[in-house]
């Protein structure tokens, strides 16, 4: 496929964000451009002070570039109202948190319906109907009613996930979503990952984990605020076949 | 988010915190039940002047000799000398406000039946004063206008001195009892009225023809004062208005000057007492809203605790999508579900507490408007002090509120 005839969802061109520190100017991001087209699972890496949390704002909505432009599935971002920047992120991202961040004491399916309580063109019963769909695409459609405080790490994260589906957006914003995860159930997410990639989702996963990058079709190195490195992976590896192949759990 | 969500949300969080939420809205309902409990007794303490003043009659119109003395400066005593007998009988044919005249003649004094003595006053009148003042003779007749005529010394007792010159259970009809000395024959005796509000009792009287008051007890040839009645309550003013012209008249006072005499209306009268009540009232009621304030100082208290506790609560919903006044608005139901609720148990409370006042027989009576204020001041309060932790809320950096700990 010809970059002509695929889908830019996410185009840089040139953003800059500057920080005032006190006096001082902070150059957290000297420079970026790039696009990502629909379907790709795209890994951006860095150490910490690479800017990547930066740029992950920047492609969240949450943040503004200083200069530069950013068209997230061709809309310009850069002088959009807060508000405005909210209705976007509502219907066009879905973010998953390396804490998960899901509501205490609330069920999964409430979890999962919140972001489409921002929309209100989504009645009660289309919200748990999506709600509900969202959760069997993770695997945790027997535990619609679960309280977030009655899941494993991985359940929670897999809540997270459906949340961040629930409102089909243009693009999966990952950061870090195996951080807090032992490295089995991590590897569980990232077969989750290939899945949703494989049908065609478009997943951006920000981490500083250099072995996750094997898993995703496109690898972004960011070094300093700009980017060092943006590479094809052309030898994606089956995050199932990882997980086949760690030591079984003892006490299984 | 939608009006449901809101509350759904609000009532959520609250749910989550009951202990908390219990103690905010205690404040709210300690200041609503005060302000309903202080506004029920003042509405009460009117009701009841009310009542009893209705009781003297309402449309019951008072000339007294003199100018208006509320400035206290003292008068000549020819000044308490100007209604006349012409006065009174000019009153009584051609006013069409008014209904009844009698002219008074009061003097205070011992009143003696054989060895049983008590002291009272004794009211001279003419016949009409019973309809004017709503008195009923309960034993025996009034006097008429023929005892007016021959100056009869006949009168016509209150319960009170029935009862301290009769204590045997004698009937008083027909028998003789002396005031200063001089002999009345008893001709009836007054039902009761009981003591009034400013605890007077307003069965200590006798009342005798004025006619014989004036020339055998006072000796003098003026009023003390003269009672009229309007046709109603509503005339009253217009009533005042012509008997005003016709004492200017009577007294030849010219245009400019001032009246040598005063007229009050029993409503007047019962409107310096309500407005005094209310004023009472008011001043209660200012306190106990102070109450209300320092409660919704708390909620916003508590709600500023609950914004910077939930921070990353919020941070999640704007990534998700909530605009800063979706937020704003979460907060908002919740301060103002939390005062509603305070309001609401406070006005039960309030309810409650003018009950246990009525128990105790304080006059009570917790007024409807009172209890819409209260409802509609704890909304506002839920408002005004949400507001600051709302705005709070909504203010948040996301990216700062994801990344609290």
């Amino acid at each position: 496929m010809s970059d002509m005839e695929r889908k830019v969802v996410i185009e840089l061109d040139n953003v800059k964000r500057d920080f005032r520190v006190g006096s001082e100017t902070v150059h957290a991001l000297r420079g970026v451009s790039f696009k990502i087209y629909e379907g790709e699972f795209v890994t951006i890496m860095g150490t910490s002070g690479s800017g990547k949390s930066t740029l992950l704002n920047q492609l969240g909505c949450l943040d503004t570039p200083t200069s530069g432009e950013y068209y997230l599935d061709g809309i310009p971002v850069r002088n959009m109202k807060r508000s405005q920047r909210a209705v976007l992120r509502n219907r066009k991202i879905g973010f998953v948190f390396q804490n998960y961040n899901l509501l205490a004491k609330t069920t999964a399916v409430e979890n999962v319906e919140l972001p489409l309580m921002y929309n209100t063109t989504y009645s009660a019963k289309q919200r748990r109907e999506a709600a509900i769909k969202a959760l069997n695409a993770v695997g945790l459609g027997d535990r619609l009613e679960h309280k977030s405080n009655q899941m494993s790490g991985g359940q929670m994260q897999r809540v997270a996930i459906a949340r961040a589906l629930v409102n089909n957006p243009a693009v999966i914003l990952a950061d870090e979503a195996t951080g807090n995860l032992d490295t089995r159930t991590s590897f569980e997410m990232l077969v989750l990952f290939q899945k949703l990639h494989r049908e065609g989702r478009t997943i951006i996963f920000v981490t500083h984990n250099p072995e996750i990058a094997q898993y995703s079709s496109r690898n972004i190195m960011l070094r300093d605020g700009k980017i060092r490195e943006d590479i094809e992976n052309n030898n994606i590896l089956s995050a199932e076949e990882a997980l086949a192949a760690l030591p079984k759990p003892q006490d299984d | 988010m939608s009006f449901a969500n809101l509350i759904r949300v609000a009532i959520r969080a609250i749910l989550s915190n009951k202990s908390r939420t219990l103690l905010s809205t205690l404040g709210i309902i300690i200041g609503v039940a005060a302000v309903i409990i202080m506004m029920s007794i003042g509405q009460g303490s009117k009701e009841s002047i009310r009542k009893e003043i209705s009781k003297m009659g309402s449309n019951v119109i008072t000339i007294r000799p003199g100018a208006d003395m509320r400035g206290g400066v003292r008068q000549d005593p020819s000044a308490m000398q100007t209604l006349k007998i012409s006065d009174y009988e000019s009153m009584l044919s051609g006013l069409k406000y008014v209904q009844h005249v009698s002219p008074e003649v009061t003097q205070g004094g011992q009143v003696v039946n054989g060895n049983n003595n008590t002291t009272t006053t004794i009211y001279g009148e003419a016949p009409e004063y019973m309809t004017i003042k709503l008195w009923t003779v309960q034993e025996g007749d009034c006097f008429t206008e023929e005892d007016i005529r021959k100056n009869a010394k006949v009168c016509v007792i209150g319960k009170t001195v029935a009862n301290e010159l009769f204590p045997d259970g004698q009937n008083p009809i027909g028998r003789s009892i002396r005031f200063k000395n001089i002999p009345f024959r008893v001709v009836g005796v007054l039902k009761s009225k009981g003591y009034n509000n400013w605890g007077m009792d307003q069965d200590n009287l006798i009342i005798a023809p004025y006619t014989t008051v004036m020339k055998r007890i006072a000796a003098q040839t003026y009023f003390s004062s003269i009672n009229a009645s309007a046709l109603s309550e509503e005339v009253s003013e217009k009533a005042i208005e012509e008997l005003t012209a016709l004492l200017r008249a009577n007294h030849k006072i010219k245009e400019g000057m001032d009246d040598d005499f005063t007229i009050r209306s029993q409503q007047e009268i019962m409107e310096t007492m309500s407005s005094t009540m209310d004023t009472v009232t008011l001043i209660l009621v200012v306190a106990a809203a102070f109450s209300l304030l320092v409660a919704g100082i708390g909620i916003m208290n508590i709600m500023l605790v609950s914004v910077t506790e939930r921070t990353k609560e919020i941070g999640l919903r704007m990534s998700v999508g909530a605009r800063g006044r979706d937020i704003s608005r979460q907060f908002l139901f919740e301060s103002i579900i939390i005062s509603l609720t305070g309001g609401l148990i406070g006005i039960a409370v309030g309810y409650l507490g003018s009950w246990a006042a009525q128990m105790m027989s304080l006059p009570a009576s917790v007024p409807l408007w009172s209890v819409l204020l209260s409802f509609g001041v704890c909304a506002c309060i839920g408002l005004i002090f949400g507001y600051v932790p709302a705005r709070k809320a909504a203010l948040m950096d996301p990216i700062e509120a994801l990344r609290y700990e």
